[in-house]
């Protein structure tokens, strides 16, 4: 403003500056600008080195975002011989025969989507509670060491909980809890056959719930965050209105955080889906659709870490990497989904704060 | 009236201390399973964990011996898995959280980084297989290296964005005041800043890689003997105890109890390293 001022005040003072003054202004800047020359060169390689700087990290980043690309590309790639060979009918197949070459993806993705399933039904409530008692019941001084607890077992190796799974859970298992559940849930009328089996130990339900234990930290931790955004306002009203704590959980916090639990549940389930070692200790690794929970079976993540390695000829391989590829695709839906419900959540904290 | 008003009362605390009941029961559920594992850990690995497990090579069947080999081996992926992941990760992570605020590659690359954070470690393995093992025609040490470190850079880039982006912008502004070009800004002061949150990062990302065993399948493999050459396949403690204990051999499974326990312990103290660093840093500030 001031020096708009100052241009008006010249204007009307001087009249039209004259030529010559224009000139030796000039003269003056670029004997200023030769005078001040190596400063200069300093702010133009300032500003390569800037734009080299911002290249490098942008060509990093660009590394991470090609990487997902590749993923797909390099599977898709070296899943063509099978697909080639038995076309879409490979997701519907049972068969699984390296003698005879015929492979078909339906046992391990079964598998895998009921391994998983079970351990939702068993993770979403333990989830659920674990972040109610650290949000609203736990006193603050219990809150960090509880979260740094459960999060530990998240930490824990997945090869370690595969180890303690058929050594120490599975016969404990098999002896005390199948029995069980074969004499109470397998004379159901309908559903009595998925409770029936030899007591093993190992089988699909023993994955289902190593994969729970695996999965709660994750979970948890994400509904825990989620409880911690919602105005404490909200929460005070309700009780103010006389409330119990329950009522205020369920009918103010949980609404208002539904798709960031939404959210934290897909995230568990993107884990639980690809999870490899611990399940590969404990399907049992056998390639037979059953109905029945008690059976072993397989997934993808454990076909591919038992028979990877050992397997021969390039059909028998690709079918393999064929169902790498099943797994990553229907993961990366999964963990998007988890991922568009958390920002969707976030968004709306923004325009509401 | 009054009455049904009590009555209504007490469903309703009654349902309320039953609800908060099973709370502590899940929270008690899972920290039991976190005890009953390390109590397991402990039991079977600490009777077997003896001097031998470091000073001698992994023994054939039935006879005695140790993890050296797996132990190096695990060591060397390790350091070249973050050696190689590192930068990668910083570099990018610098990126989204310097210059994304425009354009579609930051927020598309944050997304994409967040599901390969998540995404399932043996769909790695089989991508690094068929990129550095079935070209080549062998399995090794460089390939295992190469899987481990793509899973280290998604941790990596997430905690350096987060930690950057914490940093307050005044102090970015400051710099910037002072004539520093933009670069300077960001070594000189966002990375100074941020170096305790992104070391944590860093800790947690080594951690995760320990205990790995999946991507290293089909890429390292394994190795039963002595070797430091990452050209050949190579032994780790991971994919030692995956083999030692799916074995019917009594002493395999013993060692497999010991790197179980060893592995696990190492995992969990960096673990507990991390936050605690992290931790002290944000009482210091």
């Amino acid at each position: 403003m001031s020096s708009y001022d100052n241009k008006i005040t010249v204007s009307i003072a001087g009249g039209e500056p004259s030529l010559p003054s224009l000139i030796t202004l000039k003269e003056q800047t670029t004997r200023d600008s030769k005078k001040m020359s190596p400063s200069a060169q300093n702010k133009n390689v300032g500003a390569t080195l800037d734009k080299l700087f911002r290249n490098t990290t942008m060509f990093f980043a660009f590394l991470v975002f090609i990487l997902l690309f590749g993923i797909i590309v390099v599977l898709f790639v070296g899943s063509l011989p099978a697909l080639k060979a038995f076309g879409p009918s490979f997701f519907t197949s049972p068969a699984w025969n390296p003698v005879e070459i015929q492979f078909g993806g339906l046992v391990p993705i079964y598998g895998t989507f009921i391994t998983a399933l079970i351990a939702m039904l068993i993770g979403i409530p333990v989830s659920f509670g674990i972040a109610i008692f650290i949000t609203e019941l736990s006193p603050t001084w219990l809150k960090r060491p509880i979260g740094v607890a459960i999060e530990l077992l998240a930490g824990i190796p997945s090869i370690i909980y595969g180890m303690w799974g058929l050594f120490v859970f599975a016969p404990l298992f098999a002896d005390h809890v199948q029995p069980w559940i074969n004499d109470n849930l397998g004379n159901l009328p309908l559903i009595g056959q998925v409770f029936q089996g030899p007591p093993m130990g190992i089988g699909m339900l023993t994955a289902g719930i190593i994969l729970a234990i695996m999965v709660i930290p994750f979970t948890s931790s994400v509904m825990r965050d989620v409880f911690e955004i919602v105005p404490s306002m909200l929460k005070e009203s309700a009780y103010g209105l006389g409330a119990t704590t329950w009522e205020v959980v369920w009918n103010v916090v949980l609404p208002y955080t539904k798709t960031g639990v939404v959210g934290g549940i897909m995230l568990g389930l993107g884990r639980a889906l690809g999870e490899t070692m611990a399940v590969t200790f404990v399907i049992g690794n056998a390639h037979e659709l059953s109905p029945s929970l008690m059976m072993p079976g397989n997934t993808i993540s454990s076909a591919l870490a038992n028979e990877f390695t050992e397997a021969v000829g390039d059909i028998y391989t690709s079918s393999l990497i064929t169902l790498g590829l099943t797994l990553f695709v229907i993961t990366f839906i999964v963990l998007a989904l988890a991922k568009i419900l958390l920002i969707r959540l976030s968004l709306r904290e923004g325009k509401q704060s | 009236m009054s009455q049904l008003n009590n009555k209504r009362y007490l469903k309703r605390k009654i349902i309320n201390s039953l609800a908060l009941s099973i709370s502590v029961v899940t929270v008690l559920f899972a920290l039991s399973f976190l005890v009953w594992i390390l109590w397991t850990l402990f039991s079977q690995g600490l009777s077997h964990l003896t001097l031998d497990v470091f000073t001698k090579m992994t023994p054939p069947p039935g006879s005695s011996g140790g993890l050296l080999n797996a132990i190096v081996g695990s060591f060397q992926m390790v350091l070249f898995a973050t050696l190689i992941g590192t930068p990668v990760g910083i570099l990018a992570g610098t990126y989204l959280a310097e210059y994304g605020r425009s354009g579609w590659l930051a927020p598309t690359t944050r997304f994409i980084n967040d599901i390969l954070l998540s995404a399932p470690s043996i769909v790695i393995g089989l991508f690094v297989y068929e990129v550095a093992v079935n070209t080549v025609g062998h399995f090794s040490g460089w390939a295992g290296s190469l899987a481990l470190s793509l899973i280290v850079i998604p941790v990596v880039v997430r905690t350096t964005e987060n930690m950057m982006t914490l940093v307050p912008s005044t102090l970015r502004e400051a710099a910037a005041a002072l004539g520093a070009p933009y670069w300077k800004v960001i070594v000189n002061v966002v990375y100074r800043s941020a170096k305790t949150g992104i070391m944590t990062g860093l800790l947690l990302a080594v951690a995760r890689i320990s205990g790995e065993t999946a991507p290293l399948l089909f890429t390292a493999l394994n190795n039963q003997f002595w070797n430091s050459d990452m050209s050949k396949p190579i032994s780790s403690l991971a994919v030692v105890i995956f083999q030692f204990a799916m074995s019917p051999y009594k002493d395999w499974q013993h060692l497999a109890w010991a790197g179980a326990l060893l592995i696990t312990l190492f995992v969990l103290g960096l673990n507990i390293l991390a936050r605690s660093v992290f931790r002290s840093n944000q009482s210091q500030s």
